[in-house]
């Protein structure tokens, strides 16, 4: 009897460790964008609540933003980007579905940064492209902080008749989400 | 017998439960979880209702928007002499009544403005958010803001004897609501007060509604109206009525109309209108809102 609780007990502390993954998130994510083009005023907005998670094991990744959680310095340029360009009322987020394609290369018990690579679809006033994207995982103290730099095409995702123009068909964006 | 049978249906627990820990664990699903988190959010958060008009006045009266904090509002307007001046008076622009002045939003619920017209009439005002339109987890159908103003004649008068007789105050209640991407409407019960009126007989207070509008024809151009109905009146006078087009840049906001009115401030076009609707009275006239950022929120850098 005592010998089967014994292996009844490994077994599943062994189920445990072999099956156990870990979900990390942060509602407190910040992105920015520079997408200045020809215009006097620097076109530049940023958003400090990026909802985010990804799972360690399988590297499934989501971002989620409010859009009009996005600040500018200029509150009427704020007020034509959730009117005029991002349709913020019918489209109220953006979001990036996909996954972290080499996952396996970061040991999350190990501090330091590593080279990642995110692969899935971006949408943005409900228009969704597929993208990838180079970034780092750092690791220090067991949390890890991702950060990726990246070019979004507005023309992909929204049109407007200053778009290429006066703002940048490029928005210069930068992204740190430090995960618990 | 029994001890084999208990082994195996022990062994057997254990691979169960590892399978279904197996189930439970490939469950995280975070697409799906995200998706339903939308859902959810869409009903538990707000959204307040923005821009239900382009600027902060309709046409010669204020509309519910507010200038954001921070931000200065440069107004220039002009109202010329009617239309039936024909080409030798270029349609009345050869002459013009014109008032120069500036709003300023204090914070995200209230501004101030003042301004002079030509002649020496100053005018001054304070508009206040008090309830704001929204969908989601708080509905509120309208945003109602209230509005108090005062004009300060300066001008040269026989009547207006006693320093305090050159004044003149406005409240009003803008209540105005956002339908849909393509039509905005508001309605302003107003009250206009005279420190001195003509004889003792006429009352110091008079009533009136404004009711304006807009249809958005593209995203930077919208028709807009403004009629106010006066309910108690001063002999002589007829109701203002203005119809005009609004047309926003990155930084401007053109306003350009037609009214019967050459008058931009709240006592004299609500009250003191003389001529009705036609040939002899109307006159092209124009707004021009010009928007600088004096106070930046504080940038947060990554």
């Amino acid at each position: 009897m005592k010998k089967v609780i014994l292996i009844a007990g490994f077994a599943a502390l062994l189920s445990t460790s072999a099956m156990s993954q870990k979900v990390y998130a942060t509602k407190t994510g910040q992105i920015s964008f520079d997408a200045t083009g020809t215009c006097a005023e620097p076109i530049k907005a940023t958003n400090n609540q990026v909802d985010s998670k990804f799972v360690d094991k399988s590297g499934q990744i989501v971002f989620n933003v409010l859009i009009k959680g996005f600040k500018f310095a200029n509150a009427l340029m704020e007020d034509h980007f959730n009117e005029n360009y991002m349709e913020s009322t019918k489209f109220p987020k953006a979001d990036f579905k996909g996954f972290i394609t080499n996952i396996a290369s970061v040991n999350f018990e190990k501090d330091g940064t590593y080279e990642v690579s995110a692969k899935g679809t971006l949408t943005i006033d409900g228009k969704g492209k597929e993208m990838i994207v180079p970034g780092t995982i750092t690791i220090a103290g067991g949390k890890p902080t991702l950060k990726a730099s990246f070019n979004v095409p507005l023309k992909e995702f929204i049109h407007g008749s200053y778009i290429g123009s006066q703002i940048s068909d490029n928005a210069k964006t930068v992204l740190v989400c430090k995960y618990d | 017998m029994k001890s084999i049978f208990k082994k195996q249906v022990f062994a057997l627990l254990i691979v169960l439960m590892g399978f279904c820990k197996m189930a439970v664990a490939q469950d995280v699903d975070l697409f799906k979880s995200m998706d339903e988190q939308d859902k959810k959010d869409k009903l538990n958060q707000t959204d307040y209702t923005t821009a239900i008009f382009k600027t902060t006045r309709m046409i010669n009266g204020q509309s519910i928007e507010n200038v954001g904090a921070g931000v200065l509002d440069v107004k220039i307007s002009h109202r010329f002499t009617p239309i039936n001046a024909g080409a030798k008076g270029l349609w009345g622009l050869d002459g013009a009544n014109m008032r120069m002045g500036a709003d300023y939003g204090i914070n995200s619920k209230l501004m101030v403005g003042v301004g002079r017209t030509k002649g020496g009439l100053f005018d001054g005002f304070a508009k206040y958010k008090i309830l704001r339109q929204s969908t989601g987890k708080v509905t509120m159908p309208v945003s109602i803001a209230l509005s108090g103003g005062v004009l300060w004649n300066t001008q040269k008068s026989n009547t207006l004897n006693n320093y305090t007789d050159r004044f003149n105050y406005s409240g009003q209640v803008i209540i105005a609501r956002k339908f849909n991407d393509y039509l905005s409407l508001q309605v302003v019960p107003t009250v206009i007060h005279y420190n001195s009126v003509a004889t003792s007989s006429m009352p110091n207070d008079y009533y009136s509604v404004g009711v304006g509008g807009r249809i958005r024809l593209t995203k930077r151009v919208n028709i807009t109206s403004e009629y106010y109905y006066r309910i108690t009146k001063q002999e002589g006078y007829v109701n203002c009525l203005s119809v005009g087009v609004d047309i926003e840049t990155g930084g401007h906001v053109f306003q350009f109309h037609f009214s019967n009115s050459a008058d931009m401030n709240d006592r004299s076009f609500i009250e003191e209108t003389t001529s009705k609707w036609n040939v002899d009275a109307v006159r092209f006239g124009f707004n021009i809102a010009r928007v600088f950022v004096v106070n930046k929120p504080k940038e947060i850098k990554l």
